[in-house]
């Protein structure tokens, strides 16, 4: 086993932004508005730096698709604590239609490029939250997948997992090669510190990669109609005396109720 | 006027062309690559940036324009280094809580040391950072968003190990500078005593040599000391016996004490209307021994190293205040947008809208003004920007005070609350025009420092005049002949060869009218008040804000100037604010000036130095009560 685990890492508008739609309703601003790494695949660079500490692995790989600016988020996995990062340059209309079946069939291909023993990923992005990448690079790569993990163990080959799901906890065991994508309680992210920084940004570090016919990024475009911010919140209507009812009951003693139809 | 002493000097922004040398070495490690930055102390005269010309009515324009700018490496560089730093004020510092227990708390303090925010400036041999002073402006403008930690920091970095820094010998830095980056010890500056503040040049701490000469012992005690109580390190000034010429004389020296060398005491915190959290006290000396090692540079030249540490960290003050008014900008034109009285939002009322176009242009011209003196700063040979620091400095402190004022004023009772942070900014702000140096002390420094410059240079025309140049003469008499015909100014900046762009011509006329007349101002101040100028501060204080406001115009002119060159976001916005604020400061010198002309109606100076004098012979107010009857 090489002990490489890939990362990826996602450039996404960052959380405090406050969004805003374009006039022509064909998307979100994101002229001039900052971006930042995907916080999911903060905690993954996290988990698997942690992981690399441990010495339970050998080299950690951020991968990011996207545009030039992608290079900031991979610089920052870097300072995290990654040894190596690619660039898959994926810029205008095909960064666009660029979605987690085309971002899934690029992992797949570097990770046996790689030959990579561990796939990282966050569950979702916070732009999109598709909460599908993960899952269908397993399925490409035909690999174990652990998703929402938030607890990671590797044992000997096999990796012990918790995942956070509906019902409560599971707990997994699956085999190596896998993936896993990283939910919100897995670790708390280090800072990047300053001189972290200025190592990485000395370091170049980043191989750039073009996306080829294998990886082709023209199959499965979801076409996007519109996009609308949601209404303003209205006022609630009360249908059925509930008002009332809530008023007596707070009271906390018998009244003579007075019922009243309220439907509007 | 090359010092001899002085280390040959690598500026950052050359490292472009240097990586584009050695790129084929990419990966052959970031020693050959990263040059540094050292910086070095002069001891004869000085060689003053841009502000000295516009004494005699001229404007050097190569030194201001285009406006300084950083290579692509060190932007990016800029970018990658804010984002962390950003993330943790906002996520891991609670301000509101800092200022409630009047101490930072050790993990907001440990976060800060492991961003290496300790060691922005030390040079990366020494364990530090070794960034640019433009970036640590960048920095600062986020660092200013907790007051308290804006000043721990500065205190730290900026005064108390700048003298080692600067003035220190390769020994003292491979001692100290390593643990100070990383923040183990933290460092203090030692000047202020209860006797002497704004007169440093007073103070009577003593430092005595041991018989052995091996030790100094410093005996006295320090007052306002920031890192007080918990500074390892302190650059302590003292009075030290020299002898010059066969005469003893009290000189000041400089030392790096260790609190660790014994007989250190501090006393406890003070408690302080704002920056409540930064560490104040005063500090006792009692015989503590000093190796003669320890003395930075030379005994009895501490007095110029203190004014050198004190000028090197002023402009930082422009970028700081520029980041906590445009954070207010956000908090507050949230709410003005969404609060309603009289059915309209507030910002719809006329003199609201004054007080956020008042905090944009602050913020405009503070941002230009420091980020064009740390430009030049940076420049290989560094030139002395005290001057260009001290109206930076000036201008940013009164700026930010009116600024953080308005802005709780807008959110009304509000604002009042502690439930909302306005008003602890305006509390951290009061400091800022009282600390490393105060307001009126540094008016006289600027005022006083160009007037001896243009005295230096009126007194040698003269010279030249009475020997018999004929030539000098006339051009002399010519001048003041079409200045008085009311022939328009051209100092250059517009027209043919113009620097600045022609959507700012009009203010680029105005700013050449005003240093015009500012020239002939100072030179009939220096025929009307000679030496005795040194006493007439009313006069001095106008002669400063005049300059402080040309340099503002300058900064602003030439910021937008090259905005709309090279087509940034919002250039239009820009030239706005450019042109708005070169039209105010334009009257605002223009009266200004007006009231130093002699015999002016318009000065009230002498009755002002009238009613001071009756009020102080009284110590007391001393009109009869208007109820008052005499018969």
């Amino acid at each position: 086993m090489s002990g490489r685990v890939l990362v990826g890492v996602k450039r996404v508008i960052d959380y405090a932004v406050k969004i805003r739609v374009k006039p022509d309703n064909t998307g979100v601003v994101t002229d001039g508005v900052k971006h930042s790494m995907n916080p999911f695949c903060e905690i993954a660079v996290e988990e698997a730096v942690k992981l690399k500490e441990k010495k339970l692995i050998k080299e950690v790989v951020a991968v990011s698709c996207g545009p030039q600016q992608s290079q900031e988020t991979i610089r920052t996995a870097l300072a995290m604590g990654a040894d190596r990062g690619i660039h898959v340059d994926v810029s205008g209309k095909d960064y666009e239609n660029l979605g987690p079946l085309q971002v899934s069939k690029i992992l797949a291909a570097l990770a046996k490029q790689e030959d990579a023993q561990l796939i990282l990923l966050g569950k979702q992005a916070i732009d999109d939250d598709c909460n599908q990448t993960g899952q269908m690079t397993a399925a490409l790569l035909d690999w174990p997948q652990g998703t929402f993990a938030s607890e990671v163990s590797l044992e000997g080959d096999k990796i012990n997992l918790v995942r956070e799901i509906d019902g409560g906890l599971e707990h997994i065991k699956i085999n190596t090669p896998a993936v896993i994508t990283a939910d919100l309680r897995l670790n708390t992210p280090r800072y990047a510190t300053l001189p972290n920084i200025m190592d990485s940004l000395m370091n170049n570090e980043t191989e750039l990669h073009k996306p080829n016919h294998r990886t082709s990024l023209c199959v499965g475009l979801i076409p996007l109609f519109e996009t609308v911010a949601p209404e303003d919140m209205q006022g609630g209507t009360d249908r059925s005396g509930a008002m009332l009812r809530h008023t007596v009951l707070q009271s906390g003693k018998p009244k003579r109720i007075i019922l009243s139809c309220l439907c509007i | 006027m090359m010092n001899m002493n002085r280390l040959i000097v690598f500026s950052r922004t050359f490292r472009i062309g240097q990586r584009l040398l050695g790129c084929h070495a990419r990966h052959a490690g970031k020693e050959e690559l990263r040059l540094q930055q050292r910086r070095s102390i002069k001891t004869h005269s000085r060689h003053l940036a841009y502000a000295k010309d516009l004494f005699l009515g001229q404007v050097n324009k190569a030194e201001v324009f285009p406006y300084p700018e950083i290579g692509n490496d060190e932007l990016e560089e800029i970018k990658q280094l804010v984002a962390p730093v950003e993330k943790f004020f906002s996520d891991d510092v609670d301000s509101a809580k800092i200022d409630r227990e009047a101490t930072i708390p050790p993990e907001t303090l440990q976060g800060l040391k492991d961003l290496g925010l300790f060691g922005i400036m030390i040079p990366e041999e020494y364990g530090g950072l070794g960034l640019s002073n433009t970036i640590y402006a960048r920095l600062n403008e986020i660092i200013a968003l907790d007051g308290s930690i804006a000043v721990t920091l500065a205190a730290h970095q900026a005064i108390g190990l700048k003298g080692i820094l600067i003035a220190g010998n390769e020994a003292q830095k491979q001692k100290y500078l390593p643990k100070l980056a990383s923040g183990e010890h933290i460092a203090a500056f030692c000047l202020t005593e209860p006797g002497s503040g704004s007169d440093a040049a007073s103070i009577q701490t003593r430092a005595t040599l041991s018989e052995d000469g091996k030790h100094y012992l410093i005996n006295g005690s320090k007052i306002w000391i920031s890192n007080g109580g918990m500074a390892d390190i302190m650059t302590v000034f003292a009075r030290t016996e020299v002898e010059v010429d066969g005469v003893k004389k009290d000189k000041i020296s400089a030392f790096i004490v260790e609190r660790a060398f014994g007989g250190i005491t501090s006393g406890k915190p003070e408690d302080k209307l704002g920056i409540r959290g930064s560490n104040t006290c005063e500090l006792s000396f009692d015989n503590v021994p000093v190796p003669v090692e320890n003395v930075i540079g030379e005994i009895g030249g501490g007095f110029k190293i203190a004014m050198n540490i004190l000028n090197s960290g002023r402009f930082s003050m422009g970028s700081s205040c520029a980041g906590m008014i445009k954070k207010l900008i956000e908090l507050t034109s949230e709410y003005a947008t969404t609060r309603k009285q009289f059915n309209k939002s507030l910002s719809e009322f006329g003199m609201i809208q004054e007080k956020f176009a008042m905090m944009a242009l602050n913020a405009f011209v503070m941002e230009s003004m420091a980020y064009l003196t740390s430009g030049m700063m940076d420049r290989p040979g560094i030139p002395d920007c005290s001057l260009e620091a001290a109206m930076v400095k000036v201008f940013s402190s009164e700026g930010g005070w009116i600024c953080v004022s308005e802005a709780l004023q807008v959110l009304g009772g509000l604002g009042y609350t502690k439930n909302y942070p306005f008003e602890r900014f305006v509390r951290d702000c009061r400091i800022l025009p009282i600390f490393e140096g105060t307001n009126e002390i540094l008016r006289m420094y600027i005022a006083l420092t160009g007037m001896q410059y243009a005295g230096k240079i009126l007194t040698g025309k003269i010279k030249e005049m009475k020997k018999g140049n004929i030539g000098l003469a006339i051009g002399m008499v010519s001048k003041k002949l079409r200045a008085s015909l009311g022939a328009s100014v051209d100092l250059g900046l517009t027209g043919k060869d113009g620097v600045v762009h022609p959507s700012l011509e009009d203010s680029a006329k105005k700013l050449e009218q005003n240093v015009s007349l500012f020239g002939s101002t100072v030179e009939s101040l220096l025929y009307r008040y000679g030496k005795t100028i040194v006493d007439e501060q009313l006069v001095l204080k106008r002669v400063a804000d005049v300059l402080i406001h040309i340099y503002a115009m300058t900064a602003v002119l030439s910021r937008a100037s090259r905005s709309i060159s090279i087509g940034l976001r919002n250039h239009d916005h820009e030239v706005l604010l450019a042109n708005t604020f070169c039209n105010d400061a334009f009257f605002k010198n223009n009266y200004w000036m007006v009231q130093l002309q002699k015999h002016s109606p318009e000065n009230n100076d002498a009755n002002i130095k009238k009613i001071a004098k009756q009020v102080l012979e009284n110590r007391a107010y001393i009109c009869s009560h208007p109820l008052e009857r005499t018969y």
